[in-house]
């Protein structure tokens, strides 16, 4: 599994999630800027979370549009694997490469705490080291992770098991029906708000977030 | 000529920015606010000449950029 991390100005979370990747794959993976137009070689594109650009505009409209995204689009169809952390998870759905969009939290507060994710299924590349069902610890720290997507998309996500993890205590963003994170249809694509790259090793206080690039590593 | 593209949340997509507004006129005395909704205006300021044009190429605008489709709506009014 050779990884990507892409880079815009203004992410501030690339760091962390070359320590989880590099933890679980034992290898460096290459940080990319975003004006780079060539990701081929690689298997995973990591997305990591920030404030790029500024969150002008939208959180994520302007980096879903930067040179790198024509080059993450064509990896999207070339069936590589894609996760989209926070800004990450913002940015693919700006992009069109996830449904919905992460509106302004329900209470208007930025989050930075703690969050029980339940994991919806554990059939796919990124939660197979989880069991269905499982509740794990998570980190959150956003202020427009109201996950959002109208009446039919969201009965579809549910409908074709396309919803990663709900919260699974206090749905504090105001999510619709509680979802954390969502897959693209094929299974490749991961967009979630939470941080799992946060909790990867013991001094770290918790290693809830590490299966999931355990599983990653082994693809 | 100049186009402005209004950009505003959906109808049925929390707004909370705008409850948050209508609360604070409240506590100003304001009690008769039924309802607030919050969003954004942008100049555009178009070197082009033909108004119809001008506000064609500011909803393509609007449409790849300036609104989400998936929660907001636009218009656009060009002078």
């Amino acid at each position: 599994m050779k990884a990507g991390i892409v880079v815009f100005p203004g992410i501030n979370r690339e760091r962390d999630m070359a320590i989880a990747l590099e933890l679980s794959t034992g290898v460096k993976p290459r940080m990319v800027w975003h004006k780079e137009t060539d990701l081929s070689g690689l298997d995973l594109v990591v997305i990591p979370g920030g404030f790029s650009f500024g969150d002008y505009l939208r959180c994520g409209a302007m980096a879903a549009r930067s040179p790198v995204m024509a080059a993450i689009h064509d990896h999207a169809a070339r069936g590589g694997y894609i996760l989209g952390v926070c800004n990450g998870f913002q940015i693919l759905t700006e992009a069109g490469l996830l449904p919905g969009a992460l509106l302004r939290n329900a209470g208007l507060r930025f989050l930075s705490m703690d969050a029980n994710l339940r994991v919806e299924r554990a059939d796919t590349v990124f939660t197979r080291q989880y069991q269905k069902g499982q509740v794990f610890r998570s980190v959150m720290a956003h202020g427009d992770g109201n996950f959002f997507a109208d009446t039919a998309t969201l009965d579809r996500l549910d409908g074709e098991g396309l919803v990663a993890f709900r919260y699974a205590d206090d749905n504090l963003n105001g999510s619709a029906r509680a979802i954390a994170g969502v897959f693209s249809p094929n299974l490749r694509i991961l967009g979630m708000m939470p941080h799992p790259e946060d909790m990867v090793d013991p001094l770290m206080g918790c290693t809830d977030g590490k299966p999931l690039f355990d599983a990653l590593a082994a693809a | 000529m100049k186009a402005t593209v209004t950009v505003m949340l959906k109808n049925g997509v929390l707004d909370p920015q705008g409850k948050a507004i209508a609360h604070a006129l409240g506590t100003l005395g304001f009690d008769n606010v039924n309802d607030v909704r919050a969003g954004k205006v942008i100049e555009l300021d178009l070197n082009e000449t033909d108004a119809g044009k001008a506000k064609a190429q500011a909803e393509d605008m609007a449409r790849k950029l300036l609104a989400n489709g998936v929660i907001e709506s636009f218009r656009v009014v060009v002078e």
